[in-house]
Order: structure tokens, then sequence, then C-alpha cells
């Protein structure tokens, strides 16, 4: 009856000793290894960058689709190997295309992905000076000699009927 | 010339409009393009599914053929295989990859729904359907007498797919 509780806490006294010397990068349930700090930082930034294929709204540190797991080993994989950043998200975009990069390079295809949001903000800027420049515009007109004519006569009529 | 202004919701309805009407019909829109189109086929060495003899990339070649991607727990596979029994045996040339599978369910599955197929690569961990950029099965490659890919269909292939792929398939030597 005991066994298994002692069992599990020489497992767990096993693991605070152990700790030190090993780290873990944890995604999605699964444990990656490492034997150092940065390298868990470089593979959470490419789990985040890479995006999953088959659930086209997540990251591969998201995803929990077989795809994704298969390729956050082999992220891991390529990463034991030496590979650098660049490589690893140049092997996946080899296989699985400029989608699988949440930062898309610049081309003509994805021109509107990269600058739509600034084209947009530069013609609603433009609309906005527009408008405003019309109104004031139009408060700044002097009036007319014949407007000017009509207020007086319209001032004197109001004074008079006042003074009555 | 304010008049023009008043027409900028309704310019601005139709391009949205139009937007989203040109995209509704798309099929599948989920497919991605795939950059192994044009490039030759991965290497591999692999285990076969029928038998524990290797395959590599070399046996693709001489004939062209389709590469199709498959597995027992893919609904839309099954959907598919009548049709792939019908190219087979009108002579077309079928490679299977078994991927991410049992080798158990996956002989039943030859066994009650017939065998299209020349051969099968067993790429059980899903090795080979990653250097294809697999991502979900069915998927199949029309791949040249030279071992280089030359389309990939995403999806089940049925009668209106093939059409298409037809002349694809005609124009590779």
């Amino acid at each position: 009856m005991m066994a298994p509780l002692v069992r599990l806490f020489t497992f767990r006294v096993c693991l605070l000793i152990c700790l030190p010397a090993l780290s873990w990068a944890v995604v999605e349930g699964h444990k990656y290894p490492f034997d150092n700090e940065q390298d868990i930082a470089r593979f959470q930034t490419l789990a985040e960058e890479l995006r999953c294929p088959k659930c086209q709204n997540q990251n591969l540190a998201d995803s929990n689709a077989p795809v994704a797991s298969d390729m956050r080993d082999k992220v891991y994989e390529l990463m034991q190997e030496g590979k650098s950043n660049q490589e690893v998200v140049d092997y996946m975009v080899a296989r699985y295309g400029d989608f699988v990069r949440y930062r898309p390079p610049v081309r003509t295809n994805t021109f509107l992905l990269w600058f739509g949001p600034l084209m947009l903000f530069i013609i609603g800027a433009l609309v906005l000076v527009v408008v405003r420049r019309s109104s004031s515009k139009r408060e700044l007109t002097p009036l007319s000699a014949e407007e000017q004519q009509k207020l007086a006569a319209l001032r004197d009529n109001t004074s008079e009927q006042a003074g009555k | 010339m304010k008049r023009v202004f008043l027409f900028i919701p309704l310019v601005a309805f139709a391009v949205l409009g139009w937007l989203f009407f040109s995209t509704i019909d798309r099929e599948n829109k989920d497919v991605l393009p795939s950059p192994l189109v044009g490039q030759p086929f991965p290497p591999f060495e692999m285990s076969k599914l029928l038998s524990d003899e290797t395959v590599s990339a070399a046996e693709l070649q001489g004939k062209p053929l389709l590469v199709n991607v498959w597995a027992t727990w893919c609904p839309t596979c099954k959907a598919e295989h009548t049709f792939l029994n019908m190219l087979a045996e009108e002579g077309i040339r079928i490679v299977g990859i078994n991927y991410k599978d049992e080798r158990d369910k996956a002989l039943q599955w030859l066994s009650s729904y017939g065998n299209p197929y020349e051969f099968n690569v067993f790429d059980p961990e899903g090795k080979l359907g990653l250097e294809l950029g697999v991502y979900g099965a069915p998927e199949t490659f029309l791949v040249d007498s030279s071992g280089v890919i030359r389309a990939k269909h995403v999806g089940d292939l049925n009668a209106a797919v093939w059409q298409k792929l037809e002349s694809t398939y005609q124009g590779m030597k």
C-alpha cells in the first residue's frame, strides 16, 4: 500500500537533485530537455514563430495537432544537431512554404500583408486632413459685401424692434 | 466635390463585397501551396508496408505515378479509396505512403477495401510525411518518371479533382 507512495517520493527527490543539471522546455505537455537556458529560450521562440500548417491560427507552441508535435520534435532534433534558428526556419519553409512563418518575407504576394495596414493608415489620415481642411475653410470664408449688408440690415431691424 | 465623398461608403461596400464574394466559392480554403512542386522527391530509405524490404526514392522513377499519403485513422482516405482502386484498374501507377499509422490496421484496411498501390512505404512516425510537407491525410503528389514532383493535391481524390489533375498527369513523362 505504501510502496507506490514511497516510490513517488524517491522519484520526486531524484527530480529535485537532477533539476539544476537539466532543464526542460515544456510545450503542450511534451518535455524537451536542454542543458542550458539559452537553448530553452531559442526553442520557445522557434515554437512561437513557426505556425502549425494544419490549425492555421496557432503556432507550434500552442497546437496539439499531431503534425505540430512532429514539427516541434524536428525543431528539437535540428537544434540538437547544432542548427541555427535561421536554418531551422529554412528547413520548415522548404517543406511547408512561407505559410509556416508568422513573419513572412516581403515579396510581391506578401506586400499587402506587410504594407496594407500602413496604406490604410495613410488613406485614413489623408481623408481626415481633407475633411478638417474643408470644414475649417468654411468657417473662415469672409462674408461678401452683399452678405454684410444683409447682416447689417438684420441687425438694424432687430435693434429697432428691441427699442420699441 | 462634396457629393463625391458621399459615394465612399458605397465604394467601400462594393470592394468588401467583391472580396468576400470572390473567396466564398474557393474550394478547400485550407490548402497551402507546396514549395515542393517542381522539386525532386525527397530522398528516403524506408521499410515497405507489406514486407520488411527497404525502398528508396529511386524506386519511384521510371514511370509517372501518384504518391498517395493515407492512414486508417483518416475518414477522407476511406472516401477516396474506391476512386483510387478505379484509377489503379485503369492502369495508373499509385504508390502509397502509410502515414502515422499502425501496420496491422493498415494491412486489415488493404485486405478489406482493396489494394490500389504498387507498394506502400511504411511511415509510422511521419518522418517522410514531414519531408513532404504533409499536414493532413489524404494528400496526393503527382511525380514524373524522373522523380520530380509536378503537382500536389490536398484532400480526397474524386472524379471532379481528377478531371483537373489528369491533364498534368497525361503531360508528365
